[in-house]
């Protein structure tokens, strides 16, 4: 049983939650802008002005570091305000209610089809976008991350608007091979991860332009607001080594719940198959890093390379590719 | 620059010209052997490998696989001969057991030995090992702290330890009155890695086991019908390298109800999908019969073999009498879904004729006659009929065998109505039609369902899921766990010789992490606060850098957000 009342609410409130984090979005990029130019000056400054300036405040401000590689000062100078995170806040808490509205959607889509909404491809977009803003939501609260708001919220905006715009399915029941305990299992630990993929994507974007813009010694605009490039690495890393495991544990349930309904664990299926490439990659990612010879620019592009494989397995294998996993729910 | 070149120069003219009178290390088969080992097992070499491997499954999601799909393999090599020839020829539609696949996870899998076993000997060691000695200077190491309490020294010796083994690091043995303690902790993370490593090869191996001495048969499955498992029974079926026929247990399963529903509600891509499909069967083995409920998701499990209910269908019960009304046939005929509206093909072989008489045609659950012709709008049995048409002569030539879902049309010759058109036919379910040219009538008296099962036989699976699920854990593990190493020194006696009243006990804590660790300065802080805390001095002079003045500023801009 369907309830289309409920149905409609849902879709009203992901509608509403598109605007809501295109408003955040703008929120987070005005934040970046601000905050960079704000420190590019600074930095300016400082670098012109190579004699400490201690008037004022009365305390001595080491000299900048920015020939040497960071263009950033750490140390506040007295005579500039510190950098406003008016606007970083604005996004924060716009995003903030975006995650209510988006969650509060899914929900409803469930309550909808009393079911939890994991039954087809718009679904799990929903899925995905909730535990990425979820995650986000969260760790925003423990740290400062404002800075990464607008590279979240870019990519969930994406996947609302194309489940909305193209993998848009009414809300109906589940066919068989999906009405099992493991589709819970397997779904939300796999959207799960992906979110947390999708989050060390982001910030492993992040570190390569900054990090470029470190090498060659001019980190300006923007950039100038993202933090140091190695503790963006190591941000990158620590997402990852939580987003891994999850991903092994969701290709494992898979196996578990394929050799329930199909009757054999592993049968190289696409989407199989690019649950296997993803894993693969990621697992390449992760030896990179510890190889010796390997940078960390280069390792941080393997993981890239593994955020494409999922956008690969997520719409590709989905919509193009035949296979057991046939259940985008989208008509051809 | 000049002097460098005459010293290269000097060295250069007094080098033997003749390198094979040379002494120096030349590799001999065993020495490149051991070069061979080397590259193998290091871990570029493993990256590449495994960069290598990703790469090399993508081609078997593109082209259609014989073992996953071997009609659309054949369709491939219809619509385009020559490229599927070259194709097949570099094994794209056999990606998983070609050549090249399997020796990227062969070579993967030696390089994977190569590296945990001596990794395993090396961690047995480093597990019996004592903690290393805490270097003189503590300055150097990445995390360092020094503060000066007001406390004797070795009060802040035993506070040290006793923080420490709480945080359940291990303890170097020390002599009696030593100021230095040295700590370790987080093996398990070495442990999880070799546990994961060694989990891998244990799932290949499970793998293999189920493909060696594993089996798969199908077997559709009518309404009522009774089926005995038995080599000959199957329609196909596929033993692993080490099964033999008689492997197969005996047990029969009666299918007694199909419950097949689909989805009539919803409007767009969601209208006619299945919803439910579950049926009941009687197994009987070893003797003892029982009812039970199966379906999608839920197989049935009999003696170590399970079945698992893959497809359904329709079969229409069709009657066949000759022009004295005489039983010519008479019988369920299984009926193959070609669609997701479930207009499905079939014919019918009716031996007892003379001559032999074939129908071929589709059965429709759902009719829906439009311009294109007739097709099924739905595949539930709203209005279902059988459309067909007759065809005489042949039905064996020559004994030999073939599929029951054909006629050999080239030994039969259509029936033609009194028209001059081909026979056609359109039954509903209690229709009797006259087969035209007086060749008796043809009845459907109802529909019927049947299942499509596949009765497998693995015995790696129990295996390959214990060995994943240790996987896990060693995953869990080896990213999970720190390995930390932690020393502290105590300087007695250190600090202010104007105020000898107070005890000036220096304290230096300092860690070594092993890979990435942002938590290492948390714990170091920590640390040196709950030392001046346990030893009951107070802190007279705050974290004093220890070494490079660079360190103080260092501390400042250390930012306080880390993950």
């Amino acid at each position: 049983m369907t309830n289309a009342s409920l149905a409609q609410a849902s879709d009203l409130a992901i509608w509403t939650s598109i605007v809501v984090l295109a408003l955040a979005m703008v929120a987070f990029s005005v934040h970046l802008a601000v905050t960079g130019s704000r420190r590019t000056r600074r930095a300016d400054r400082t670098a012109r002005e190579d004699v400490p300036v201690a008037a004022g405040a009365g305390r001595a401000v080491p000299p900048s570091p920015a020939g040497v590689g960071s263009g950033t000062v750490l140390a506040p100078a007295p005579d500039t305000p510190a950098p406003t995170r008016r606007w970083g806040v604005v996004g924060l808490q716009l995003t903030w209610l975006g995650t209510f509205l988006v969650v509060a959607g899914t929900v409803l889509r469930g309550l909808s089809v009393t079911r939890a909404p994991l039954g087809n491809m718009y679904e799990f977009a929903l899925f995905t976008a909730s535990f990425a803003l979820v995650v986000y939501s969260a760790w925003s609260l423990r740290k400062d991350r404002l800075w990464l708001g607008a590279f979240v919220v870019v990519p969930v905006l994406l996947i609302l608007g194309a489940a909305k715009l193209w993998w848009y399915t009414e809300a109906s029941q589940l066919m068989p091979a999906l009405d099992n305990i493991w589709l819970v299992i397997h779904v939300t630990v796999a959207t799960l991860s992906i979110a947390l993929f999708l989050i060390g994507a982001a910030v492993a974007t992040a570190y390569l332009l900054r990090d470029s813009a470190q090498r060659k010694g001019e980190v300006r605009g923007w950039l100038a607001a993202l933090p140091e490039a190695v503790k963006l690495e190591r941000i990158t890393y620590g997402v990852h080594i939580v987003a891994f495991p999850l991903w092994t544990f969701a290709v494992m349930s898979g196996a578990v719940w394929a050799e329930q309904a199909w009757g054999r664990y592993w049968g190289w299926d696409p989407k199989e198959t690019w649950s296997f490439v993803i894993w693969v990659v990621y697992a390449a990612y992760l030896h990179a890093r510890a190889t010796s010879g390997w940078t960390t620019r280069r390792a941080t592009w393997v993981a890239i390379a593994g955020f494409a494989c999922i956008v690969v397995n997520y719409t590709v294998v989905n919509l193009l590719m035949t296979g057991l996993h046939s259940y985008s729910g989208v008509a051809n | 620059m000049a002097t460098d070149q005459q010293a290269r120069q000097r060295i250069e003219s007094s080098y033997p010209k003749d390198r094979t009178t040379l002494g120096g290390p030349r590799l001999g088969p065993l020495g490149w052997a051991r070069w061979a080992w080397r590259q193998l097992t290091s871990m570029r070499t493993a990256l590449a490998l495994l960069l290598l491997l990703a790469v090399a499954a993508i081609p078997g999601s593109i082209f259609p696989q014989r073992g996953v799909d071997p009609v659309r393999v054949r369709q491939y090599f219809e619509d385009d001969p020559g490229l599927a020839r070259w194709l097949d020829r570099f094994g794209m539609f056999e990606v998983y057991s070609s050549p090249w696949f399997a020796s990227i996870y062969l070579l993967l899998m030696i390089s994977l030995v190569g590296c945990v076993l001596p990794r395993m000997r090396q961690h047995l060691r480093a597990v019996r090992a004592q903690p290393p000695r805490t270097p003189a200077r503590l300055g150097r190491l990445p995390v360092h702290r020094h503060v000066v309490l007001d406390a004797a020294p070795d009060d802040v010796v035993a506070a040290a330890r006793a923080r420490l083994s709480a945080r359940r690091f291990r303890l170097r043995e020390e002599e009696d009155g030593a100021l230095v303690v040295a700590a370790e902790k987080g093996f398990a993370k070495e442990t999880g890695n070799l546990l994961f490593h060694l989990a891998l090869l244990g799932i290949i191996v499970a793998v293999a086991v189920g493909h060696l001495f594993g089996w798969r048969g199908e077997i559709i499955i009518k309404e009522g019908e009774s089926w005995t498992a038995g080599a000959g029974t199957f329609d196909t079926l596929s033993l692993g390298p080490l099964v033999d026929e008689s492997d197969i247990p005996a047990f029969t399963v009666r299918v007694d109800d199909l419950d097949v529903q689909f989805e009539a509600q919803a409007e767009g891509a969601q209208f006619g999908q299945p919803r439910v499909f579950r049926g009941v069967a009687t197994i009987e083995a070893d003797g003892s019969e029982r009812q039970v409920g199966f379906g999608v998701n839920d197989p049935l499990s009999i003696d170590g073999t399970s079945m698992f209910l893959l497809g359904n269908g329709y079969a229409p019960v069709v009657t066949v009498r000759d022009a004295a009304g005489e039983i010519l046939f008479s019988d369920a005929v299984t009926f193959l879904p070609q669609d997701n509206t479930y207009g499905s093909d079939g014919v019918i072989k009716v031996p007892g004729a003379e001559p032999g008489l074939g129908f071929a045609g589709g059965f429709l659950p759902t009719l829906d006659i439009s311009e294109a012709g007739m097709t099924s709008s739905f595949p539930g049995l709203v209005d279902p009929a059988l459309v067909l048409t007759a065809y005489e002569g042949e039905l064996f030539p020559e004994g030999r065998s073939q599929s029951v879902f054909s006629l050999p049309t080239e030994s039969l010759d259509q029936v033609m109505q009194d028209d001059g058109q081909p026979s056609r036919m359109l039954l509903r379910p209690g229709d009797t039609l006259e087969i035209p040219g007086d060749r008796g009538t043809i009845e459907m008296e109802t529909v019927i369902r049947w299942g499509g099962l596949l009765v497998r036989h693995d015995p790696g699976r129990l295996p390959a899921l214990l060995f994943a699920g240790t996987a896990l854990v060693g995953l869990v593990l080896m990213l999970g766990v720190r390995r930390r190493r932690v020393f502290v020194r105590v300087h007695p006696g250190a600090g202010d010789p104007a105020d000898p009243g107070s005890r000036h006990t220096g304290l230096s804590v300092a860690a070594l992490p092993k890979g990435t660790d942002p938590g290492l300065d948390d714990l170091v802080d920590e640390l040196v606060e709950q030392i001046a805390g346990a030893s009951g001095g107070r802190v007279l002079e705050p974290d004093r850098a220890t070494g490079d003045a660079a360190d103080a500023a260092r501390d400042d801009a250390r930012d306080k957000d880390e993950v």
